[in-house]
């Protein structure tokens, strides 16, 4: 058993999980966002689809869906690239600094998503 | 017919850095296998240095990168790997060289050692032999088959990056085999030991593993199956 503090769940099951479900949740905001552009909107329209509370709720499950699955993705990158396998202790040292950049630009994009969904 | 054929030479202990060597081979028209080829080149210079045994694809020791894909020299036709009238031959990528087409499986070894790859059964040993039904003795085919020649391991990016951490294709192929082992009664500690984000999950399910297995295995498909044990286990 490898032990591993910095990955999302902590288990290899729950971050595979959790990258499948994001996954669909994501195609799925997608799918809904491409359709209503596609079948034209005016400013108005699109203020009023974003106030809508079931919309708000979509797009924060959207946005912290892609937080989770960006956390899961870098996180398996960064660590196979990464390492002091391939690197020696250069490798750790870079490994742990671009693990806390990536938290913390997820971090400020949930954050900024929030403000925008219910700021305005 | 000629053939020119380019091997990897490296000895750590003379060389500064590996070299591609070309070699000439008449095959006498003949489609020979890769291995047939390699004895032909030994007896034009006897420092060329590589591993086998049966020739026949049952000892798994030639494992080797041919023309860029990993398979048994011992089994693979030159009709099936050579273009061009051309073929490059490298050790298996990914471990150490030891010495020309040698390389060290220590790590490969290692990984299977993890997986504790012997029947555990704490009830007590009947008169003769553990039975067991011919349906649950039919879930082990495509599982015991594997040589642990190293051609799915060494052939996944997932076990270049992490041989260490990662079980890799042949290791999970002989998990599966005891976790779906009637007779085995340590499932349950089994799967807890690959509950990690290396040990499994760093299969993100390529299958490069059942694109070069010489046995036609597919070690892909169970891994997905001790996923499944897995969420099963844990939902």
């Amino acid at each position: 058993m490898v032990t591993a503090v910095t990955s999302f769940g902590r288990s290899g099951l729950s971050d595979w999980l959790l990258q499948r479900i994001s996954a669909v949740i994501l195609l799925a905001y997608f799918i809904c966002i491409g359709g209503t552009l596609l079948g034209g909107v005016d400013y108005a329209s699109w203020k009023a689809m974003f106030e809508l509370t079931s919309m708000r709720i979509f797009s924060l499950l959207a946005v912290l869906s892609l937080a989770a699955h960006a956390w899961i993705g870098m996180w398996a990158v960064l660590t196979d690239y990464l390492t002091e396998r391939l690197m020696g202790n250069k490798g750790n040292v870079l490994r742990i600094a671009f693990q806390i950049l990536c938290s913390l630009v997820i971090f400020v994009y949930v954050v900024w998503t929030v403000q925008i969904l219910w700021g305005y | 017919m000629m053939l020119n054929v380019s091997i990897y030479r490296y000895n750590p202990e003379t060389d500064s850095e590996p070299r591609m060597q070309d070699f000439q081979v008449d095959t006498g028209g003949k489609d020979l296998m890769v291995l047939d080829v390699l004895e032909l080149i030994k007896s034009q210079d006897t420092t060329v240095v590589y591993r086998r045994s049966c020739r026949e694809g049952v000892c798994g020791s030639d494992g080797l990168n041919m023309n860029g894909k990993n398979g048994l020299a011992c089994i693979t036709p030159l009709s099936e790997t050579v273009k061009n009238n051309k073929l490059v031959i490298r050790p298996l990528p990914g471990l150490p060289v030891i010495r020309d087409l040698v390389v060290d499986m220590s790590l490969f070894y290692a990984q299977y050692e993890k997986v504790e790859p012997y029947l555990q059964n704490d009830t007590p040993a009947p008169a003769i032999e553990r039975l067991q039904s011919p349906e649950d003795r039919e879930k082990l085919d495509g599982l015991y088959e594997c040589i642990l020649c190293a051609c799915c391991s060494t052939s996944c990016p997932s076990f270049w990056w992490n041989p260490d951490r990662f079980i890799g294709p042949a290791g999970l192929l002989q998990a599966y085999r005891f976790l779906a082992d009637s007779r085995d009664t340590a499932t349950n500690e089994r799967l807890a030991k690959l509950d990690d984000p290396f040990s499994v999950f760093r299969c993100h399910g390529i299958q490069n593993c059942v694109n070069v297995c010489p046995k036609g295995l597919n070690p892909t498909r169970a891994i997905g199956h001790i996923r499944n044990m897995l969420l099963t286990r844990a939902t």
